[in-house]
């Protein structure tokens, strides 16, 4: 014990070797400048959903706070604080004050084990990873930490003593663990052709086998739409459907705590597109050199593969929020049905096809960087998209229904709808 | 040295840490009177072995325990015990008696006494055949070939590869049998 009390002084007079000193000193620099940019852009993200919004549906949007609103965030902040706090009879308190935590936390602890850049030399220390905790098993940690993110909804909802709130909480969970299942499956494909679940040891492997959504169309597929399944956005809005269940889990919180909600869900937004682009898209990679992906390392390196990084995650941002102001909404049993009976038994086969190939593959002596192994997959991806595509389809697009409609038959429908036409008959 | 002695420091002061809160919730969990908060405090249990696990370097094992028994099967439980709403907290009986206290009190002592036995006298280090103690020397020196897993996986996957395909099967026949079970009770209804 002794000689543990005078290490916590040395500590604390900053007498540490210097790699562990360069290590804690770098560790916390990471935590502070990566979380304080991340929560900013969470701010910012939903600032962008409602300029995006406005955009598409052809209005102005916020656009007063500041020039073109960009004050708005700070704005919103003031009044969400201000406003007066709620507790709704008969909650539970310690629950009630406990889940909009629960809900904002998970998305930013995976967020830390995600690289951004290249790595970055530093004089005098040596390399410095550009992500905020390196972890041999990132992947997987991901995929559990991700998991508990349906807590915060489920609590909310529980804890708020509100009918409507439980049932959103009971659909939020419901969802949540039916399409973590097609989303770790998904994954195992990623997991395949890496060998590894290091995250790191992923975007290596796209670096030199080509990006994971040519190889691996319909695992990148499967993936987004659950992980927009995971983040409650629209199409799959469900515990929060206002039009059934008022404002679902967060229908009785007020002030900063509703804040929360939205908060999370912004960040849930980010995180699952940085997964998207760590897992699919390269991650921070330049595409067609392999440039920034080998030694020596610089500063510029850093600089411009953190700049792609950041440009690939805001692209799928924007994705989620297009999607937002474009689709309408799920019900119930076909959100269950999609999770289920699509989204699960596709990501099975498409396991054992991928398997199979590269199996084969390998056993007859196919370099897995050449050519011929990304024709391969390439070719194997065309087949399962060409597929999906006209089951997803049903004639709607390739053969349109009125299509299959007989000539006589439109003739006729549009006789009787002359005859019948009230615009005609004026006077009467 | 410092280095070393500053990890041991650390790696102590996490140990007991999450031992200690790892025990507290688990007291909690027995404790509480309301379902949900006793689920909740099982959560917690959960996630400090899990950390516990990754400081043994079995961080496949912490990341597997998060996401199976965190993450999915106490995330229904909990959805089951909303939807069966138990009632007011302070209305529920407990149905342990003076006798199923002192009982559970006995058997801990029990638990306790042995476990305090085993590590005091090195009787865990004679339990352990000598050839496993190499093996696991001598893995513990290799170089980890495909990252934290590939220990894990190359013998399931090799050597056990009938045990974990009959695993598998035993757990597809569960959920065949459950989802018998409660068509049956429903086509009687």
């Amino acid at each position: 014990m002794m000689h543990h009390t005078s290490l916590l002084l040395q500590v604390a007079s900053g007498q540490l070797p210097p790699t562990m000193g360069w290590f804690v000193i770098f560790a916390i620099i990471k935590m502070l400048v990566a979380f304080g940019i991340y929560l900013v852009c969470v701010a910012y993200t939903t600032f962008a959903e409602r300029r995006i919004a406005a955009w598409i549906q052809d209005r102005h949007g916020p656009n007063r706070v500041g020039p073109q609103g960009i004050f708005q965030v700070l704005a919103d902040g003031v009044k969400n604080f201000m406003k007066e706090e709620t507790l709704p009879g008969g909650a539970n308190k310690v629950m009630f004050i406990l889940a909009p935590a629960l809900a904002f936390i998970p998305s930013l602890v995976t967020w830390a084990v995600i690289p951004f850049a290249s790595p970055l030399p530093v004089p005098g220390v040596g390399l410095i990873d550009m992500v905020v905790a390196n972890l041999p098993i990132g992947f997987l940690f991901t995929l559990s930490i991700s998991s508990l993110g349906v807590y915060g909804l489920t609590i909310a909802g529980w804890s708020s003593n509100n009918k409507y709130a439980l049932l959103g909480g009971l659909r939020a969970s419901a969802q949540m663990i039916s399409y973590e299942i097609s989303m770790g499956m998904s994954t195992v494909c990623v997991l395949l052709l890496a060998g590894n679940v290091g995250l790191n040891e992923i975007i290596t492997q796209q670096a030199s086998q080509g990006w994971n959504v040519m190889l691996l169309t319909m695992a990148f597929f499967i993936f987004a739409v659950s992980s927009l399944a995971e983040t409650n956005r629209v199409p799959f809005d469900l515990p929060e459907a206002e039009s059934e269940l008022v404002a679902g889990y967060h229908a009785e919180y007020s002030s900063m705590k509703y804040s929360m909600f939205p908060i999370a869900e912004y960040a849930n937004i980010i995180t699952a597109s940085s997964l998207m682009v760590t897992l699919f898209f390269g991650g921070w990679d330049i595409p067609f050199t392999s440039w920034d992906n080998l030694p020596p390392w610089t500063a510029l390196k850093t600089v411009l593969t953190m700049g792609l990084y950041v440009g690939k995650v805001m692209f799928f941002v924007f994705t989620f929020i297009w999607l937002r102001w474009t689709l309408p909404r799920f019900r119930y049993d076909q959100l269950m049905s999609i999770g289920w009976k699509v989204l699960l038994p596709m990501a099975l086969v498409y396991i054992t096809v991928v398997a199979s190939l590269t199996l084969g593959l390998d056993a007859a002596g196919v370099v897995r960087t050449g050519m011929g192994f990304k024709a391969a997959m390439l070719g194997m991806n065309l087949v399962f998209v060409g597929l999906v595509f006209w089951v997803l389809d049903r004639g709607r697009i390739v053969s349109p229904a009125f299509s299959r409609i007989q000539r006589a038959e439109i003739a006729h429908l549009r006789a009787v709808s002359e005859r019948s036409d009230l615009s005609n008959q004026q006077g009467t | 040295m410092q280095v070393n002695q500053f990890h041991s420091l650390f790696y102590a002061f996490t140990f007991y840490f999450f031992g200690l809160v790892a025990i507290a919730s688990a007291i909690a969990f027995v404790t509480r009177k309301s379902p949900v908060a006793a689920a909740v405090w099982l959560v917690l249990v959960m996630f400090s072995l899990a950390a516990l696990y990754v400081m043994l370097d079995a961080q496949f094992i912490g990341a597997i325990q998060v996401l199976v028994y965190t993450g999915a099967i106490m995330v229904v439980f909990l959805f089951v015990i909303m939807l069966l709403n138990l009632g007011n907290p302070s209305e529920l009986a407990d149905a342990r008696g003076k006798w199923g206290y002192l009982a559970a009190l006995l058997i801990g002592l029990v638990m306790l006494a042995e476990v305090m036995a085993l590590t005091r006298s090195n009787t865990i280090d004679r339990m352990i055949p000598p050839d496993l103690a190499a093996k696991a020397a001598a893995a513990a020196a290799a170089p980890l070939a495909g990252g934290v897993i590939g220990p894990i996986a190359a013998p399931l996957f090799n050597e056990y590869l009938l045990a974990f395909e009959l695993t598998s099967v035993l757990l597809l026949a569960a959920i065949v049998g459950a989802v018998v079970l409660s068509k049956r009770r429903t086509n009687a209804r």
